[in-house]
């Protein structure tokens, strides 16, 4: 069903150019862009706050920059803080993203193509995952990480956020690779490569689309992960991006505009992520819901 | 749970594989030349199962299914997080929990939360969704615009709202600005609004989300029905109400369900909002931030697991009467299904 809905979204755009009834056609437009600017009014504000003075915006707070000024963000831009949080954020990304790809495609790929008594068990044990969040999870998880020896690492963040990403992972993923004709694997069988061949050589390249949708997803809900850093992160040293705004915001509290610069700096790789990948998210995220 | 039941083995006949499991049923003429099934090979497929699932089961069992065990068992006792927990006090957590008009409080405005979420969003992000469904120049790149502050981290949009919203924030500037200053209130600290201020930014993150999802349902919608009623001298609003709604009630079900559901368990905004101690003067405090300040932050790991049980059963329980009456009647539903 999942991969019956991801496909669609484009198709049947393209299928939309058929002539429509003209109905209220500037009014449409006025509100299509009424509710564009109350979405990005705030980020722009943030933002453009970047690029005002303390004094600028005690005087004028919903002002404008004149004269504009990068004093901010070059502050921000070179201090070690925000890099090592940086950093932090992106190995934590990127570790979450490779061990929720490499084991949700493992196990998608047993539960899409191997037929065996306690298939649909498995697969129900994951899909009730969606009913544990993490907030109910956190507090005994806390404990958990701390009695591994955890704390303070970025391991002691990644491995419950793979844990918790599997859920949806494998409800994207099983859909693909149940696609992939039998004919494919039956040649591949003839040509004499095994399960595990097959696995490698067809099934991960066919797979590509879903895998970067939920390698995407898995990246930008790593990125932008709070509660998990906040109780298992107590070291500023490792922090993540999120807690670093946060504790920036309240130890330059007074300093408004470089707390400003600071936040539009950290939702960057998010929006890039987002913006080169949008159409895959989307389509991930409208096919898990409904599939 | 009985539909899924009925699911799995409807998938398990229609499988080409099915004959394995059902001995040699109807089934047995599938054309497939597949390697025979010995005793070699069978044990083979077990072991590759086994590696190619193992790790991800161990992970998923250790750190999502585990914890939730542990708390419940945890909110048995009075444990202040150190060493085993030794001091059993029964269910005097819970009686705590149920008697503590804090919790009581979070827990009322977890109700309006979720209330208010389906009320100020669903409308709004339906009507919206059909306004971008026409053909409209620049659509896709609305597309994205709307779906930014759905992307960016809560603790962003927590940061950048509290500035806006302060008493001599942006947004009161701007009201004063605007000739409208009458309506500059203090947006987070006054009781009787904070808890709409709240509403407001939950609602501008996330009906983006919404929005997204509703017009992925409206273009599954064939458009012939649509075209037909047209044909027949039904007005645009006739078509609307009575074609497309209806057919997108699956995507507007299942999306109340996620909203529900992350009303529940809404932490982060509010926390980093009001921090850990104004939420509940400010009258915005939830059962997860209730959870956090009473259990991890007093020291009280008995108690603060006991609240989590309590939130946990709270929301199994809507989501499981969610999906038995409102749910059922479409054909698939996330939980109980999925095998297709």
């Amino acid at each position: 069903m999942a991969t019956l809905l991801v496909a669609p979204t484009k198709s049947s755009q393209t299928l939309r150019r058929a002539p429509k009834v003209a109905w209220g056609s500037p009014m449409t437009y006025v509100i299509a862009f009424l509710f564009v600017g109350i979405c990005i009014a705030p980020v722009l504000y943030i933002i453009v706050g970047g690029f005002r003075t303390n004094a600028q915006i005690t005087n004028s707070p919903s002002g404008l920059p004149s004269p504009w000024v990068i004093d901010n963000y070059v502050s921000v831009l070179v201090s070690d803080v925000f890099w090592r949080q940086v950093a932090n954020s992106a190995v934590a990304g990127i570790l979450t993203t490779v061990g929720v790809v490499a084991l949700g495609l493992m196990v998608s790929f047993v539960l899409a193509r191997y037929d065996f008594k306690l298939n649909g068990a498995m697969y129900s044990l994951f899909a009730a995952g969606l009913m544990f969040p993490m907030t109910v999870a956190i507090t005994p998880l806390y404990i958990l990480i701390r009695d591994l020896g955890l704390m303070n690492t970025i391991g002691g963040i990644v491995l419950p956020q793979i844990a918790f990403a599997l859920p949806t992972t494998i409800i994207i993923l099983v859909p693909f690779l149940r696609a992939i004709p039998k004919e494919i694997e039956e040649a591949a069988s003839i040509d004499g490569a095994s399960r595990i061949g097959f696995f490698f050589r067809m099934v991960v390249p066919l797979s590509l689309p879903g895998v970067i949708t939920v390698g995407i997803l898995a990246f930008v809900a790593s990125w932008n992960s709070y509660m998990l850093p906040l109780f298992i992160l107590n070291d500023e040293l490792s922090y993540t991006l999120p807690l670093g705004v946060q504790a920036f915001a309240s130890q330059y509290s007074v300093d408004t505009a470089r707390v400003l610069a600071f936040t539009s700096l950290s939702m960057i790789p998010a929006l890039i992520f987002f913006s080169l990948f949008e159409r895959r998210i989307v389509g991930g995220l409208t096919g898990a819901v409904k599939g | 749970m009985t539909q899924s039941l009925g699911e799995n083995s409807a998938t398990r006949t229609a499988s080409p594989e099915g004959p394995t499991e059902a001995g040699g049923g109807v089934q047995t003429s599938s054309p497939a030349p597949r390697p025979r099934r010995g005793r070699r090979t069978d044990w083979r497929k077990v072991f590759e199962i086994t590696v190619l699932s193992a790790p991800a089961i161990i992970v998923f069992l250790a750190f999502v299914i585990f914890p939730v065990f542990l708390a419940a068992y945890y909110g048995f006792f009075k444990w202040k997080g150190y060493g085993p927990p030794t001091e059993f006090v029964g269910i005097d957590n819970y009686l705590t929990i149920f008697q503590d008009t804090a919790f009581h409080e979070a827990l009322l405005h977890n109700g309006y939360i979720v209330v208010l979420s389906l009320i100020l969003q669903g409308p709004a992000a339906v009507a919206l969704a059909l306004l971008l469904n026409q053909k409209i120049r620049g659509r896709s790149i609305i597309r994205v615009l709307i779906f930014v502050p759905y992307v960016i981290s809560e603790v962003i949009v927590g940061t950048g709202w509290s500035l806006m919203l302060q008493s001599a924030g942006a947004v009161n500037d701007l009201l004063e600005k605007l000739g409208l200053g009458f309506l500059a209130v203090d947006w987070l600290s006054d009781p009787k609004i904070a808890l709409w201020s709240l509403m407001i930014i939950i609602s501008w993150k996330y009906i983006g989300f919404a929005v997204i999802l509703f017009l992925a349902g409206l273009q599954s919608i064939p458009e012939e029905l649509s075209e037909a009623a047209s044909i027949d001298g039904a007005s645009y609003w006739q078509i609307q109400r009575t074609i497309t709604l209806p057919l997108l009630g699956p995507t507007l079900r299942i999306w109340a369900f996620l909203s529900i559901i992350g009303s529940l368990q809404l932490f982060d905004l509010v926390y980093i909002i009001w921090g850990q101690y104004i939420s509940a003067t400010a009258g915005t405090s939830t059962m997860a931030t209730y959870m956090v300040l009473n259990g991890r932050l007093a020291g009280n790991f008995g108690y603060g697991n006991a609240v989590a049980v309590v939130l946990f059963v709270i929301s199994l329980v809507i989501a499981l009467v969610y999906q038995r009456y409102v749910l059922r009647r479409d054909t698939e539903g996330a939980l109980t299904e999925g095998k297709k």
